[in-house]
């Protein structure tokens, strides 16, 4: 074979080559290799709620004289401090303690919701929660509480969440 | 005085010898990039005898990354077409579009996943190129800096559009992030909630998603821009047959391996084992080995030592090119010239019967000598006394070249000799240098003018050869491309036409080897001719050439 040809033909196997590569590079990366997210019998406990804390003090009358202080335009009868509580939640999975925090609420004067999110694998299988809640730092222990059985298989999602208007702590 | 000569004009070229580099790295740094650099020039020679130098994507990685973009978004259109923004039709439309159009849907939305992540590769290997060839400081820092947005707006358009498929991967990866997100004050651990429970997901919530699927490419083509407004002639696309190999190759790989849903995601379950594309998650499995908030400190100091590199090195800047306006008449050649758009043409302030001016802006200049190679007052065959041109390099000017020319036209002196231009930033032609073989080495093979090759043709020198940088692949853009032109007489200056074009050649490799053949090449068909040049004038005073005015 002549030289040049001998070269060019080498110049093009390498070229498939190449491309080759690159076209494996991009095809195995694109999904593998693959990423174990939770092991094989391991279930995920996530906790999430948000919820407003009740409101730390209750609204005060404003007498007369302090009204004629104020500007017209501020006056009102009756002066709500907006500050609400902070929220705190502990959990217990089969007697053990797993959390037990408190979360501030938003905002800068403190008037908005505690918001709260952990995530934890669990063993899958069989377990006894007990959740507690406080949403008004005025009162010592816990407002809410709630304990479920859960039998989570390995991958399932365990929620615990809050809703005032469904009744308080969530488990699902 | 020996008979031959190298001269190297100056140590501004990076690329190709980091350690002569302006830069004052910390010691490790420098030693990982020179690293870096060297096994770069490696795959590139390995590249160029495979594809050829033009062809060579290591060459043009840029190019192919805004080659890939288009791609991706004529691709991203088409499946966008038929997708729909809803919950419950998200994962359904993109199923149905690959079973209806196994082949037209099926490959586009392949084309779309596989360019997108073809984008990735190649614009992580054009920072690291960049990187290793130190092209970050100086005059450069405006391409650097501007590329860093890119690589935030690049992964946030290719992790976006994990969300809009709605299978168990989307679930994880928009859970992830909302989690990422959410440890930013002010965002809080409320966004996590939008993807813990099926209810809590919105059509309203999607139509978002896709906004942004939309809106954040637009920011990054806007982006990408931006980082080529300093280069005046940006190559934005590949060269014509790597781009359709690419597209055929890319092609296969979606007919062969077709990019895939997961199961539809169902929030009350996470899969334990994911399959990642790991061009744009990689960060995922980063995130839960650490936490929200340290992946937010990695990531803020990766940003932050890009962002300020150009200044860590703390490199000198080479002087910017001047302009003397005795010898400018207004011809505006270098603002043509110019690759970085230094150079602009203003109204006269020395009274002069010309109309304009050339004035450089310094903050722009890569003190490349290109301008100063373009100039017509550059030629040789003026008065010895003072050689000045109209706009020239302060530590490196044209006269500085004559004279070293000389010399070396001197050491020629009975021997059919030949003179080597070379860049610095090309091959290596110092191992040409030998008796008989004068080697001068230019910052950029665009700084000489072309009368000088004429000049040492008529002074002596048998031969003369030109060593550029790669074609296409130049140091400062386009001094290769541009010194083709003008020893072709396609380009002002333009190399006169009755110099004898036999005895010139011009090369353009960072392969010394190429050199070395063309200079055998060149002087064993030099010896043909009878040499009428070995009788060697004198040159200081009295030469041929030059008029004493
Ligand atoms: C979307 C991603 C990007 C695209 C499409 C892109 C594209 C380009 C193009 C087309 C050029 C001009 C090439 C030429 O004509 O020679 C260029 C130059 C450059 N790019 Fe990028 N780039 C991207 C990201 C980056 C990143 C992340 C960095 C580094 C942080 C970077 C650093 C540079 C530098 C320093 C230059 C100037 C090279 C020179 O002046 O010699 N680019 N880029
Ligand atoms: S030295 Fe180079 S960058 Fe500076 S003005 Fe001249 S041609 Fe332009
Ligand atoms: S090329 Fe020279 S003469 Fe022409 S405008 Fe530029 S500096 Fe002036």
């Amino acid at each position: 074979m002549p030289d040049v040809l001998r070269s060019d033909v080498l110049r093009y196997l390498g070229q498939a080559a190449l491309y080759a590569v690159f076209a494996l590079l991009i095809g195995y990366f694109s999904n593998s290799p693959r990423y174990r997210h939770l092991a094989p019998d391991e279930a995920l406990l996530r906790l999430s709620f948000s919820h407003p804390g009740k409101v730390m003090a209750a609204c005060r009358e404003r007498g007369a004289a302090e009204l004629e202080k104020m500007p017209a335009n501020m006056r009102q009868s009756q002066d709500c401090p907006r500050e609400r509580s902070p929220v705190r939640v502990s959990v217990e999975l089969d007697g053990a303690p797993l959390y037990d925090e408190t979360f501030a609420p938003a905002g800068l004067q403190h008037d908005g919701a505690a918001a709260g999110y952990r995530r934890l694998p669990i063993p899958a299988g069989e377990h006894r929660l007990r959740v507690k809640f406080n949403d008004d730092a005025r009162i010592a222990g816990f407002n809410y509480e709630h304990s479920q059985t859960v039998h989570p298989v390995a991958g399932d999602v365990v929620l615990i969440d809050f809703a005032a208007d469904r009744g308080g702590i969530l488990i699902q | 005085m020996p008979a031959s000569a190298t001269l190297s004009v100056s140590g501004i070229c990076m690329a190709h010898d980091t350690s002569r580099s302006a830069h004052r790295d910390i010691p490790a740094a420098q030693s990982a990039r020179n690293l870096a650099a060297n096994v770069f020039h490696v795959l590139e020679r390995a590249f160029d005898r495979v594809f050829g130098v033009a062809q060579n994507p290591l060459r043009q990685l840029g190019a192919l990354g805004f080659y890939l973009f288009w791609i991706v978004s004529v691709s991203g259109i088409y499946v966008y077409a038929l997708f729909d923004t809803s919950i419950d039709g998200a994962f359904r439309s993109i199923e149905t579009l690959m079973i209806e159009q196994p082949f037209a849907g099926g490959l586009m939305r392949s084309l779309h996943r596989y360019a997108s992540d073809a984008f990735a590769l190649v614009i992580a290997l054009h920072l690291v190129r960049e990187l290793s060839y130190g092209r970050f400081s100086g005059f450069r820092w405006f391409s650097w800096v501007s590329g860093v947005p890119l690589i935030w707006l690049g992964l946030a358009a290719g992790i976006g559009g994990y969300w809009l498929v709605w299978d168990t991967l989307a679930q994880v990866v928009a859970i992830a992030m909302s989690e990422w997100l959410g440890w930013l004050p002010g965002f809080g651990d409320v966004i996590v909630r939008n993807f813990l429970v099926q209810a809590t997901l919105t059509d309203r919530l999607f139509s978002l998603l896709v906004f942004l699927h939309i809106g954040i490419p637009l920011l990054l083509l806007l982006g990408m821009w931006v980082h080529i407004q300093r280069i005046s002639d940006p190559m934005t696309l590949p060269r014509r047959n790597l781009g359709a190999n690419l597209l055929g190759v890319l092609l296969v790989l979606c007919i062969g391996v077709p990019a895939l849903s997961q199961a539809p995601a169902d929030l009350a379950r996470v899969p334990a084992e994911l399959p990642l594309d790991w061009f744009y998650l990689f960060a995922l499995p980063l995130l839960y080995r650490t936490s929200p908030g340290e992946l937010w400190l990695l990531l803020a100091l990766a940003t932050m030592t890009l962002v300020l590199l150009p200044w860590m090195s703390g490199g000198r800047r080479p002087a910017p090119a001047q302009v003397d306006l005795a010898n400018c008449n207004g011809c505006s050649r270098c603002v043509a010239d110019c690759p970085y758009g230094a150079v602009v043409m203003q109204p006269r302030s020395d009274g002069r019967n010309h109309p304009r001016e050339a004035v450089v802006v310094t903050d722009l200049c890569a003190s490349c000598g290109i301008c100063a190679g373009a100039c017509p007052s550059s030629t040789p065959f003026r008065s010895a006394s003072a050689f000045v041109t109209g706009i020239d390099m302060p530590q490196w000017n044209v006269s500085m070249l004559r004279d070293r020319l000389d010399q070396a036209l001197t050491g020629l002196q009975g021997l059919s000799g030949s003179v080597v231009f070379a860049c610095e930033c090309g091959a290596d032609a110092s191992v040409l240098a030998q008796p008989g073989v004068a080697v001068l080495r230019l910052p950029c093979i665009g700084m000489l003018p072309p009368s000088f090759v004429e000049y040492a043709l008529r002074s002596g020198a048998d031969t003369v050869l030109v060593g550029a940088c790669a074609e296409g692949d130049c140091e400062f853009k386009s001094g290769e491309e541009l010194m083709r032109a003008r020893l072709k007489g396609e380009r002002e200056p333009h190399l006169r036409a009755n110099v004898s074009r036999e005895r010139l050649r011009i090369v353009s490799s960072v392969d010394p080897r190429e050199l070395e053949r063309a200079l055998g090449e060149l002087r064993s068909v030099s010896n043909g001719f009878e040499s009428a040049h070995s009788s060697i004038r004198s040159r200081r005073g009295r030469v041929p050439g030059r008029s004493n005015a």
